[in-house]
């Protein structure tokens, strides 16, 4: 997988390891390297996901212009057959009896080399989790999954949706093949049956919880009060998007991460 | 490094009488929250405030230096800071938040900025986050049972509760009360027990009563926004120094204290490692520095 990532960002040598690259050096080396091709997928997601992204005015036009290539995408692209492409983002999760989606999905993840579940519904199922079928236009179509219950899913970015920082991070962490940053992102592909009640289960009664109030601070849709110093669970709200047990500080700790980007 | 990285060390106190009057020690997190804020360094902090009940404090977002002082002091229970950082960006609007942070809240907020997965524009409006020590806290039932029932005297009547000299203090307004620290284990929430931080070592500069006489504070700088912030605090005359080296008992005590706390828990770390529970630490077999807070 990591070798995946570094060869189609041609890494194969990182900069750094030479005896001292200059500057101009590794300038030269970004500028030569191939712009990564990137395909954006939409399968049973709100569209979210991709405002998210545009919402990184500052870096949006250099990233769309000079660091990749947009190869095929829905509104974004005027392409029907899918091209083979470096990163495939795909945005919402698959529905079961909808075999077109299942078609997209798997010719995708044949020609891309590196496969993101692009937030939440991609990578838990998210709001998708609630469906039950029996709606227009579709009423078969019950059975929402998170891709990686389908084909091999390399990174997932979840949220709901992502925040443009963590998509602007993690663009920018792809393209300069810092492995370190992106192994979390490797890590949460296994983590498909999210729920609010996780903080309850893997945090509280793994005696690990410290009521520091992150989980309720970070969830997109006011489902957790703090009582008591724990975090309480409004299931009515919650959209099983897994960002709470995601950020909580009990459930993964980037410590080498924060030292580097605090300086401390 | 058991005090983690910093740039300086000084003891310290507020200049302030009024703040050096309701002040949990130097009166250093108060006097710097209300600095920050005069100098529009932060438009509003978030601070554990006071709450319905006494002594359960409810995060608050402070917008005024009266809102800042009527905080100061130390509840020894939980008060979710993190959580209302968000409302202090999106009902408040504001564009820099301060906050005081015990070093579990400020992981917490340091994670969400290096991994902002689905926290939108709040990690980049963190302006100034004060890190106080903290060897463990009490859930608020904890808290209650040992003061009414070991002590015989209802939180209501207490003006000050203090952690020294190996006790757990309560003042009113006519007596002084003390229990040894050790009746007070096994109350405390059992989550501290990982917990590899003493001196909150990522905050933006870190503070508490540890290795300075009463009424003073110990501070250890750490960014270069909170050593400048600091820096500023003293020279407008706000807050006092002395060196370390020149006050009892010194930073010695604290690199102790910091010591025994973090071989403590990582012997629990290990040992529920061996039993198979989860931990977002690592084994002290699988560390560089045994030490170290990860
Ligand atoms: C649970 C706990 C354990 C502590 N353990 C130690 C220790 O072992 N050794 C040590 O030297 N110092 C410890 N401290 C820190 C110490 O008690 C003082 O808070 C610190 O020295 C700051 O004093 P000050 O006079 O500068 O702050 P003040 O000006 O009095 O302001 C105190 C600030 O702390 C905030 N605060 C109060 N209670 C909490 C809380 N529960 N959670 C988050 N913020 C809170 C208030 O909002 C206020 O802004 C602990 C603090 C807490 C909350
Ligand atoms: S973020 Fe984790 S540790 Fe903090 S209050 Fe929530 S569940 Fe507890
Ligand atoms: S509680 Fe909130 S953050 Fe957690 S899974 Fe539910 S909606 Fe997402
Ligand atoms: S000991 Fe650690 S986990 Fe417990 S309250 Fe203090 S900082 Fe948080």
């Amino acid at each position: 997988m990591l070798a995946r990532i570094k060869e189609f960002l041609g890494m194969e040598t990182k900069p750094e390891t030479k005896e001292v690259a200059s500057e101009e050096e590794v300038e030269k080396v970004a500028e030569e390297k191939p712009k990564p091709r990137i395909g954006y997928i939409h399968l049973s997601g709100c569209t979210g996901d991709v405002m998210s992204l545009s919402e990184n005015y500052d870096i949006l036009a250099p990233l769309l212009t000079e660091m990749v290539d947009i190869v095929y995408g829905t509104t974004l692209v005027d392409r029907w057959d899918i091209p083979e492409m470096d990163i495939a983002l795909i945005e919402g999760s698959v529905c079961l009896q909808d075999e077109h989606s299942l078609k997209e999905l798997k010719e995708v993840r044949e020609k891309a080399g590196l496969v993101v579940a692009f937030g939440s519904c991609a990578a838990t199922g998210c709001f998708t989790r609630y469906s039950r079928g029996g709606q227009q236009a579709q009423p078969a179509h019950e059975s929402f999954v998170p891709i990686a219950d389908v084909v091999k899913v390399d990174l997932a970015m979840p949220g709901c949706p992502p925040s443009p920082e963590i998509i602007a991070k993690t663009v920018v962490a792809a393209i300069n093949g810092d492995m370190d940053y992106l192994q979390p992102m490797m890590d949460l592909v296994g983590y498909t049956e999210a729920c609010g009640c996780d903080l309850q289960l893997k945090v509280v009664n793994q005696a690990l919880c410290i009521g520091c109030g992150t989980c309720a601070m970070a969830c997109q849709t006011r489902a957790l009060d703090m009582t008591e110093g724990r975090p309480e669970l409004n299931s009515d709200r919650c959209v099983k998007c897994g960002i709470c047990y995601i950020q909580c500080p009990r459930s993964w700790w980037p410590m080498e991460r924060i030292k580097q980007d605090t300086g401390l | 490094m058991v005090l983690g990285t910093y740039k300086e060390a000084l003891s310290a106190r507020s200049t302030d009488k009024q703040i050096q009057k309701i002040s949990q020690d130097g009166g250093i997190v108060t006097a710097l929250l209300s600095f920050a804020l005069d100098e529009k360094i932060i438009d509003g902090a978030v601070v554990a405030g006071p709450g319905e009940d006494m002594w359960k404090p409810v995060p608050k977002v402070a917008m005024t230096s009266d809102e800042i002082l009527a905080a100061a002091g130390t509840k020894y229970t939980l008060s979710p800071n993190v959580w209302t950082l968000k409302e202090a960006v999106r009902q408040y609007g504001l564009e820099k938040v301060g906050t005081v942070a015990i070093p579990c809240q400020t992981m917490g907020i340091r994670k969400m900025q290096s991994y902002p997965f689905g926290v939108r524009f709040v990690a980049d409006k963190i302006a100034l986050i004060v890190g106080i020590y903290c060897m463990e806290n009490f859930p608020f039932e904890s808290l209650r049972t040992f003061i009414s029932e070991k002590m015989g005297v209802s939180p209501e009547l207490v003006e000050k509760m203090d952690i020294g000299k190996g006790k757990f203090w309560v003042h009113t307004a006519d007596e002084t009360l003390s229990i040894p620290l050790k009746e007070t284990h096994g109350y405390e929430q059992n989550g501290c027990n990982v917990c590899l931080d003493y001196v909150a070592e990522l905050a933006d500069l870190s503070t508490g009563s540890v290795g300075s006489p009463d009424g003073w504070s110990t501070v250890l700088t750490r960014t270069d926004a909170g050593d400048s912030i600091f820096k500023q605090a003293v020279e407008a005359g706000l807050i006092e120094t002395k060196p370390m080296a020149d006050v009892k008992p010194g930073l010695g005590l604290l690199e102790k204290l910091a010591k025994e706390k973090k071989e403590k828990n990582q012997k629990t770390i290990d040992d529920r490692i061996a039993i198979g529970l989860p931990v977002p630490y690592k084994a002290s077999t699988e560390k560089e520095d045994p030490l170290a807070n990860y």
